[in-house]
């Protein structure tokens, strides 16, 4: 009788597909994404319609976050080398050098003048854990913003500077308007929200005259 | 690695022939795929895809003098209020006591039928969100602004007579 044979099949799997298809999604989140910034607080932003870019550069921004806290942002670290320098000045802070530095290379900062220091002395992994209490904006004069703003616009002179406000969709309004008078006290009017994209509505004149301007792109 | 191997022994050489041993030329993938994966799974959590877009505001220059102050036409003035948990009021001309509710998806038709009905030159839209309005109502009202193509509007502080008839009419619907 014969054996029956028993034939072996191999188990190898041919990965270079597998391998192809990772490295082509790989290559779309490195080209089509960005990293994202560190936050102080995460903050949900309303959306709109606007199609406008934010800004990079030579920005000014006013975190605004659910509970009403205000933090500060400034991309460039010589802005806010200046502005810690003025600040420690003309508001008697006695921060140190080691102080100083360390504000540079803080991306954001939402304490008052008096806890200033204390923040500033702690190692920078310290100070990510920190709950921060907010800059003081209690009423329409501005607070302790309108130093800052003042400070910033002096710093910024002569260059073409944003005022970007990001606030969470459930701030209440009166810290927003505070946030604004801090703004309008320093003779700033102009400022750009920042939210998320949305498309106009259908039907809408603003949809009307998008649709008008694509059409005479694309006839033209 | 994760196969088993078929080569049967020796082959059909004659004796004293030298072997001369094949040597596959297929790589293993496995470890590459797993690193490009890995990649893919640090790209998605730290990197972000939507690009925040920027609204444009522009408010009011503060003045006492009354003459510099913008004189806005009665008739075509919109005045819309925002309170709490969304509500949205609005009153045309300059009697706030013709207080109407409504809300964000029936304002829009409100704005278009009062633009239609008055002259270009007079509409102006006046938005007054009261101490417990929310940030998102704001951006809501500036933005159909927007959708609406009103040129003139105005992010202004409400009165205290407003706010009162406000507080009024979301007692009278009660709105907690």
């Amino acid at each position: 009788m014969a054996k029956a044979k028993i034939v072996r099949k191999s188990t190898w799997v041919d990965m270079t597909a597998f391998v192809d298809v990772s490295f082509l999604i790989l290559t779309f989140f490195i080209l089509a994404t960005k990293f994202k910034p560190v936050e102080p607080v995460e903050v949900k932003f309303p959306s709109s319609v606007s199609a406008d870019k934010v800004p990079e550069m030579d920005a000014f921004m006013v975190t605004i976050d659910k509970d009403g806290r205000v933090f500060v942002q400034m991309d460039d670290p010589k802005a806010r080398e200046s502005i810690a320098n003025n600040l420690n000045e003309t508001r008697q802070m006695g921060l140190s050098p080691a102080n100083i530095k360390a504000f540079t290379n803080a991306p954001s900062l939402g304490v008052p003048f008096a806890g200033m220091k204390e923040l500033l002395s702690m190692d920078p992994e310290q100070q990510k854990n920190v709950r921060q209490p907010g800059i003081p904006v209690p009423d329409s004069t501005g607070g302790e913003l309108y130093f800052w703003v003042r400070d910033a616009k002096s710093t910024y002179a002569g260059k073409k500077i944003t005022w970007l406000i990001k606030a969470d969709s459930e701030t209440k309004f009166p810290v927003v308007r505070n946030v604004l008078e801090a703004f309008k006290r320093n003779d700033i009017n102009k400022f750009q929200l920042v939210t998320k994209f949305q498309d106009a509505p259908v039907g809408t004149p603003l949809w009307n005259s998008r649709e008008e301007i694509i059409k005479k792109a694309g006839g033209g | 690695m994760a196969d088993i191997d078929v080569s049967g022994g020796g082959g059909k050489k004659g004796p004293g022939v030298k072997k001369a041993k094949k040597l596959s030329t297929r790589v293993d993938m496995t470890p590459m795929v797993d690193l490009g994966f890995l990649l893919i799974t640090f790209f998605i959590f730290s990197t972000t895809m939507a690009q925040p877009t920027a609204m444009q505001l522009i408010m009011p220059k503060d003045t006492e003098n009354l003459e510099e102050q913008t004189k806005v036409k009665a008739s075509g003035a919109l005045t819309i209020m925002l309170g709490k948990s969304d509500g949205l009021y609005y009153y045309e001309g300059d009697d706030p006591t013709k207080i109407q509710n409504t809300n964000y998806k029936d304002i829009r038709e409100v704005v278009i039928n009062k633009k239609k009905s008055t002259k270009p030159e007079d509409f102006v839209v006046v938005i007054k969100p009261n101490d417990e309005a929310n940030y998102k109502n704001v951006v809501a009202i500036l933005d159909e602004m927007t959708i609406n193509e009103v040129k003139k509007y105005a992010l202004v502080p409400i009165s205290p007579v407003e706010n009162e008839l406000l507080v009024a009419t979301e007692k009278a619907n009660n709105i907690q």
